[in-house]
């Protein structure tokens, strides 16, 4: 293939070094979804990127800047652009497929049920701007049913990276996994909490601690929100462990069993609705297998709203403050 | 590897053929169904038999090679026509044909790529296949593979918004390894299409969309063999060939029968139409 990008082009590039780790940095999942694209793309020519007129706000920008042989732009046109990604997956490339995640997964959706699922094509559905925390833009914008839209689907892998470390390393692990995969990533900075020697498994939770009275189960940007909940209930002596589950589907159903072993109380906490997400999913399973009291955070079944995405946090209840609140007063 | 030239008119007597046995092929997997889709199958039956055996690259023995040429049916509702060229070609037993829409059945009444081999990718929502079909030609024009794509639609499939957005992107990208077939017969499920929401001017919207556009009798063997011929040497431009059919032809109390859209022949039916086709039982 003639498509590696031409030396005047490389040097256009020079911010980023492709081994730079993004351990400890906290930066948006969609800049480090950019980051990551880019080091795949130079490693290998089988990746191509696809984006609906969003590549400044998806970060597939870079992408398309060192490679524009292997950057297809389709104009705002997501139900076209997720089947032309299936036409590439056929011919034996690796797409990835961004926009935001409302669209990937809601305008979209019937194209990623037939075209990618049934079929099961290996295209990459990455999508930015996801949940609450978009911000300014509103309800229109702000994806808090994409889990829910992606888990019903048949076939379908879905990946909700904590922090910028993770997303660049489940970047990768999406390339090497043969099939569909939904990638959910944010527009606001997402604080680093995965440690530097942490390795992303697709068929992994991670454990940061156990606890003997509560476990948080958390995704996504909520993981930051966790770990700091169980630090303050430390204080009141409440020992609560924090588990991240980075893979909502399939769930590793053996490390959760494990991490809610002997606790009161379990908690799932989630930047998406309480209906379908990561807080059904673990309902849906502890119900059939180990039946014990829950609280679900997340958005409680209503659309967001315009304002800053800290005071979205707050004004939601997704903050570590309103966490600790409930778990102390279910506790009572 | 199946290599096909057409020089003479003994090889359009072939095509000719071809299609007939694949008419009767269709018409008793269908009977034996019990349910399924006669009127577009039937409309296309000349066009598809002349890619599968005359302008297609492909191999039944090893269906996923590389250089193969594509057959995207996004009418997939057409899909008798899809499974009797497959087995008329030698990807599977002609047998196979009878367990069309049987629980257990790779033949779903609706192609899935997942259950049968020769099929490139599952369709029966419509409105999907252009694009799954503008990603492969570029998939592989960056590989620098020359293989080309075909693509058959609806006329009723036109009224899917997503076709023009895959018809914006074909011309916007140059895909000229794309060579589009409508089959252009008139009739939806719900009636004409003139009447249930007009898709003329036909030849227009796509010319408009940057295309080039040939407009043939999708009945007439040497003109559908020639459209296919010409569009190869387009370049700069994706091909779509607008052709005109008659819904259930072959069989004249299926032809321009809207009711047959969706209904398989019953048992005199089935008789009517072999007698009429020549079978021999």
């Amino acid at each position: 293939m003639a498509n590696r990008p031409s030396d005047i082009e490389l040097q256009n590039i020079k911010d980023t070094n492709p081994e730079d780790t993004l351990a400890g940095k906290s930066i948006a999942t969609r800049d480090a979804y950019g980051a990551a694209l880019y080091e795949l793309g130079m490693r290998d020519e089988r990746i191509v990127v696809l984006d609906a007129d969003l590549s400044c706000s998806t970060k597939t920008i870079k992408f398309a800047k060192a490679f524009p042989n292997r950057f297809f732009n389709v104009g705002i046109s997501e139900q076209d652009m997720v089947c032309t990604a299936g036409g590439l997956a056929l011919s034996g490339l690796i797409p990835f497929a961004s926009t935001f995640a409302i669209f990937e997964t809601g305008r979209a959706w019937e194209q990623v049920r037939q075209t990618i699922a049934y079929s099961f094509l290996n295209v990459k559905l990455a999508a930015t701007h996801s949940g609450i925390t978009v911000g300014e833009d509103g309800a229109s914008h702000q994806a808090l049913e994409d889990i829910a839209l992606m888990r019903v689907i048949p076939n379908m892998t879905i990946i909700v990276p904590s922090d910028g470390y993770e997303t660049q390393q489940f970047v990768k692990l999406a390339a090497e996994y043969y099939g569909p995969v939904y990638i959910r990533l944010g527009r606001a900075k997402a604080p680093a909490v995965m440690p530097s020697n942490y390795k992303a498994d697709i068929a992994k939770a991670y454990q940061f601690s156990k606890g003997s009275d509560v476990c948080i189960i958390a995704t996504g940007i909520m993981v930051s929100e966790a770990l700091k909940a169980s630090a303050l209930l430390a204080n009141d002596g409440i020992s609560t462990g924090v588990l991240n589950v980075p893979v909502i589907k399939p769930l590793d159903k053996e490390t959760i069993l494990s991490a809610i072993e002997g606790c009161r109380l379990v908690v799932t906490a989630e930047e998406h609705s309480v209906i379908g997400g990561l807080g059904s999913a673990i309902a849906e399973l502890l119900s059939e297998i180990k039946p014990i009291k829950m609280i679900r955070i997340g958005t409680q079944d209503t659309f967001g709203c315009s304002g800053k995405p800290d005071e979205l946090l707050q004004s939601f209840g997704l903050t570590s403050q309103h966490i600790t609140n409930k778990i102390k007063s279910t506790l009572e | 590897m199946i290599v096909n030239s057409i020089t003479s008119k003994r090889d359009i007597d072939f095509l000719k053929q071809k299609a007939r046995e694949a008419r009767i092929e269709i018409l008793k997997m269908l009977h034996r169904a019990g349910s399924g889709h006669t009127g577009g199958s039937l409309s296309a039956t000349d066009l598809v038999t002349a890619l599968y055996f005359y302008k297609l690259k492909h191999d039944p023995i090893n269906p996923s090679w590389n250089e193969r040429d594509r057959f995207i049916l996004s009418k997939g509702h057409a899909a008798p026509l899809l499974y009797v060229m497959l087995a008329m070609s030698g990807y599977f037993e002609k047998d196979l044909l009878m367990t069309l829409r049987k629980i257990g059945s790779p033949l779903q009444g609706h192609p899935s790529s997942k259950l049968l081999k020769g099929v490139e990718v599952s369709t029966g929502s419509l409105g999907q296949g252009l694009s799954i079909a503008n990603g492969l030609a570029l998939g592989l024009r960056i590989q620098g593979i020359s293989s080309r794509v075909y693509c058959l639609l609806g006329d009723g499939e036109m009224q899917e918004g997503q076709i023009w957005e895959a018809a914006m992107t074909a011309g916007h990208y140059k895909v000229d390894n794309l060579c589009a077939i409508v089959d252009n017969n008139g009739l939806q499920i719900d009636g004409s299409c003139a009447d249930v929401m007009k898709i003329e001017p036909i030849f227009d919207k796509w010319r408009a969309f940057g295309w080039n556009v040939i407009e043939i009798d999708g009945h007439d063997m040497n003109a559908i063999v020639s459209a296919y011929d010409l569009a190869q040497t387009i370049k700069g431009k994706p091909t779509v060939i607008i052709a005109h059919t008659v819904k259930g032809k072959g069989v004249s109390i299926f032809e321009n029968k809207v009711e047959y859209h969706g209904v398989s022949p019953n048992d005199k039916e089935l008789e009517t139409a072999l007698m009429e086709l020549g079978a021999n039982g």
